[in-house]
């Protein structure tokens, strides 16, 4: 494949390095410690730049990951190669622990939150006894293959580099799946990947696992490249130096983790090595010039070095349009899609004591436009977040198909059939259209994130692909397909998002707004759509302020005006309805 | 245990809860006006003390020339920054705030050093140093940053906070210092001896609490400053200027911080990295009060200083351990509690 091919270039010269004639042995072990370095900063890129769940508790994983090993190899006289595993299941069981309780964490409360946890663990460290307290384990046996001890930084080198390429592959596959995608669309919010049937806390923990195992592993070839271990380098400082290798590296990109390493461990030593030979006889000089390079850096590059260097580069011409042969099934559907597809019965939602949707009651038929009308703030889009889960009713009920969904969450929600568009756009704006359509599929895709990892999901990620280009081509947009989201206008946003509901093979299509920013052209062919989709067999519940647009294409209008249902029939009678032309003009006509 | 020991402990805890209340409520502050998580809070404290410690015992403190050191540099940034459209009044202003002023105290603290001023001169000098640091840091390291995202901001706050404490030792040397009381004399009730320093540590925090507290409900510039950190573009478009607030809460939670500094160094002796330890359980106060709620941050701040009190006494070896682990079940229930509203982020 031809992205793997800088890869394989990147491997066989960091293969090559060791042979270099005179190559000083002190370069390799710094080498040495970029890969260590990598490998946490690696998950933390995962986990804060793509994720975005910000932690200064790595330096603790790679502590497990290192005590772990240590202690067995020790008092136990087990093989590296078997404390290896038990190193990463060690920091993976802790990151279950410590997510179970952190993860839920919103905003700001979660870097605190590590930071915390990173600090308490760390004492631990140098307090318990059998751990060594402030002294640590040493004498730990070196990796060894037959006969063959890595001994030297030379030899242990192999094993850190291979560990960094390896894993590197293995998370730039996680990314580019369906897992993956799950993962890029959390720092945007959840309640849009929800409306998906992602499962988001379970898509965090995941995340944060493959950061603690990455940071356990650094920690086990660190225990067997030092032979020892003590408390000072898996404290908070470590934490929130491996948080700020990947964000000057570049917090969202797997290559910016290894960058940032490589910078950070590079500029350290020089400043080490030959500022106190400028400035003799001073004490911290290299900690205050690091500090003030630091904050330097990111007022030039906010965004870290490696996007700033990728923008260099040609641009890479748009990717390959996935082969829209291949078919996904049909979602199975539940019998007797005729008659009544959703109900609403007096639903009431307060918010303290204002009430947004007021004993509101009307239904959805198959192959029905219903449009929900009113002036600003009457309550449409409450109602839609009632409907879709995302808000629960105080009271009244909801049913699709005759089954009440009350307290269903929006996975369950979107399982029945029912899927959304947002009144204010929801998409990830650095990935690209398809890759967003995509998420939209996200339920009739299977592979777990192993089979990602281990390219295991091709077939079934070219299925969910091809279905996402195939809706893609049905809204008019196949030429903006592997456009970043975020470069279109609004109005094309929007229409990627009716591609993105469209994917779940939906039999209730509810859209919040969709003709916003639509140029009168394109209202014409989304309204063509519409009514193509309900000939199909679709019906479409869609919120609207565009009343000529409303009124050529719905069956039935409801009319809501402050939160309460004053209206309900077809376009003409609703046209000269009194109440409502009230609640629109303020006066009696 | 006796009672006599219980209460000894309770009273140390609530003198150091008081230190942590003020840290945490200076941290909630900057943090709601400019998204910074202030690491280098602490080193606001060991300058605040050892500038304080240093002026008393007779010495001169590098912080003065750092104070004009940084000024230099925010008027090269302002300079930098008003290029296109320069005019006299606001290079007169750049001058007189960030070169002239520090300039002056620099001068007054020479003056000084060596003669071993009176108390209330070295306190005010201590302040005055801290306070123009605090201001000029905003203008250097994060008003360029003030539109990246709260996690750009807590790596250079990191830098921050690396940066200052490595001057920190060049300042006042690896050794530490105590400096002398505030308030002298103590009286006894009961079996309980009441220094004068710790009440003016109760008195300080007190007035600070309820001073914000007015500051924030009462005036125009609390009322600008609580706008900016619920939205900032609708305070710019309602005419606030953003990067005042800003200043205004950097100069604050300098103060605050110096402050807490000076109160505690006579009690016990800081070194220049002390700062970053008590900086960090002000931060667990203020994660208890989730860092928006200034009584619940004060209370937590108590209830922390209490806590490393008994545990100081109990479990000396592991006081660390549980301060810090205290937050876990804190933030289990926090996150228990979660608000599933939608955060918009970056």
């Amino acid at each position: 494949m031809q992205s793997r091919l800088p890869i394989l270039i990147f491997a066989v010269l960091m293969a090559a390095i060791p042979f270099v004639p005179g190559m000083p042995p002190f370069w390799i072990v710094l080498l040495d410690n970029i890969g260590l370095a990598a490998l946490v900063a690696m998950g933390l890129v995962l986990l804060t730049g793509v994720g975005g769940l910000t932690s200064f508790g790595q330096a603790a994983f790679v502590g497990f990951g290192a005590y772990t090993t240590a202690l067995l190899t020790t008092a136990y006289g087990l093989s590296p190669w078997l404390t290896l595993p038990l190193s990463l299941v060690v920091s993976g069981l802790l990151a279950v622990l410590l997510g179970l309780v952190t993860v839920r964490l919103s905003g700001h409360y979660l870097p605190l939150g590590t930071l915390a946890w990173g600090l308490g663990l760390f004492y631990l460290f140098s307090k318990l006894e059998f751990l060594g307290r402030n002294d640590g384990i040493s004498a730990i046996p070196p990796l060894s293959i037959g006969s063959f001890k890595m001994l030297s930084p030379g030899s242990i080198y192999y094993a850190i580099w291979v560990a960094v390429i390896l894993s590197a592959l293995l998370t730039m596959n996680l990314l580019d799946s369906r897992t993956g995608r799950a993962i890029r669309a959390l720092r945007r919010g959840h309640v849009a990947a929800e409306a998906f049937g992602v499962h988001t806390p379970r898509a965090k923990m995941l995340v944060f696992i493959h950061a603690a195992v990455l940071a356990g592993l650094s920690g086990w070839l660190y225990a067997h490249l030092q032979r020892a271990v003590n408390p000072t380098p898996f404290g908070a400082q470590a934490g929130i130096e491996y948080l700020f290798i990947a964000v000057v590296g570049g917090a969202g990109y797997v290559w910016g983790g290894v960058l940032g390493a490589a910078i950070v461990v590079i500029l350290k030593e020089v400043l080490q090595s030959y500022l106190p030979l400028l400035l003799p006889g001073s004490g911290q000089v290299e900690t205050i010039v690091f500090g003030i390079m630091l904050v330097a850096l990111l007022q030039l590059a906010p965004g870290g070095v490696w996007p700033w260097l990728m923008s260099f580069l040609p641009e890479r011409t748009g990717g390959r349009k996935p082969d829209t042969s291949l078919m996904l099934e049909s979602r199975t559907r539940a019998a007797g899609q005729s008659g009544v597809l959703l109900q609403v019965e007096k639903a009431r939602k307060q918010f303290g004591g204002v009430i947004a949707v007021n004993n509101v009651s009307f239904d959805v038929q198959a192959r029905e436009i219903v449009a929900l009308i009113g002036p600003n703030g009457a309550g449409k889009s409450t109602t839609f977040n009632l409907i879709t889960g995302v808000l629960s009713a105080t009271s009244g009920s909801i049913s699709v198909l005759g089954k009440k969904v009350d307290r269903a969450p929006p996975q369950e929600i979107v399982k029945l059939g029912i899927s959304r568009t947002f009144q204010h756009v929801k998409l990830v704006p650095d990935m690209t259209v398809l890759e967003n359509v995509a998420i939209g599929a996200h339920l009739r895709g299977h592979s777990g994130p192993l089979a990602s990892m281990l390219r295991l999901d091709r077939a079934d990620e070219a299925k969910l692909l091809a279905e996402a280009a195939r809706q893609i081509e049905r809204v008019g947009l196949s030429d903006q397909m592997h456009h970043l989201a975020g470069s279109l206008s609004l109005g094309q946003q929007r229409i990627v998002e009716i591609a993105r509901a469209l994917c779940v093979d939906p039999m209730l299509l509810l859209l919040d707004e969709p003709a916003a920013g639509l140029r009168h052209m394109e209202k014409q062919q989304l309204a063509k759509l519409l009514r193509d989709l309900r000939d199909g067999g679709m019906s479409v519940l869609l919120v609207e302020h565009d009343m000529g647009f409303v009124m050529n294409l719905a069956d039935r209008i409801v009319v809501l005006d402050f939160g309460t249902k004053i209206a309900e029939g077809t376009p003409a009678t609703i046209k000269t309805n009194p109440e409502v032309i009230k609640a629109y003009l303020g006066v009696a006509a | 245990m006796n009672t006599t020991i219980m209460l000894f402990l309770l009273q140390d805890g609530i003198t150091n809860g008081a230190i942590y209340a003020l840290l945490g409520l200076a941290l909630v502050l900057v943090f709601a006006v400019t998204r910074v998580i202030l690491i280098p809070q602490g080193e606001f404290v060991t300058y605040g003390a050892l500038t304080y410690a240093s002026l008393a015992s007779g010495q001169m403190p590098g912080t003065a020339k750092l104070a004009l050191a940084m000024g230099i540099v925010a008027f090269a940034f302002d300079l930098f920054v008003a290029r296109k459209a320069l005019h006299g009044r606001l290079i007169v202003r750049s001058v007189l705030t960030n070169i002239v002023l520090p300039a002056i105290v620099l001068a007054v603290t020479l003056y000084f050093a060596g003669q071993k001023p009176p108390v209330a001169v070295c306190i005010a000098l201590s302040l005055l140093i801290v306070a123009m640091i605090g201001l000029f840091l905003y203008r250097i390291a994060f008003q360029p940053l003030a539109h990246t995202s709260v996690l750009v901001l807590l790596i250079a706050s990191v830098g921050v906070h690396l940066a200052l404490q490595g001057l920190g030792l060049l300042f006042f040397g690896a050794e530490g210092q105590r400096g002398p009381a505030v308030l002298s004399g103590a009286f006894t009730a009961g079996s309980l001896r009441f220094t004068g320093q710790s009440l003016t540590v109760y008195g300080i925090t007190i007035a600070f609490i309820v001073g914000l507290w007015l500051f924030f409900g009462l005036t125009l510039y609390g009322k600008a400053l609580r706008a900016t950190a619920v939205n900032r573009l609708g305070a710019r478009l309602a005419g606030i200027r953003t990067t005042l607030s800003g200043q205004i809460a950097f100069l604050l939670a300098s103060v605050i911080g110096a402050l807490s500094g000076i109160m505690i160094v006579p009690i016990t002796t800081l070194y220049y990295d002390s700062g970053f330890l008590i900086g960090l359980k002000g931060f667990v106060a203020a994660i208890i009060g989730g860092l928006v709620s200034y009584p619940l941050t004060a209370v937590a701040a108590l209830f922390v200083g209490i806590v490393e009190a008994f545990s100081s006494f109990y479990a000396s070896n592991y006081k660390e351990v549980i301060v810090f682990m205290l937050l876990i079940p804190v933030l289990l229930l926090r996150s228990l509690a979660a608000p599933a509203v939608e955060e918009e982020k970056d």
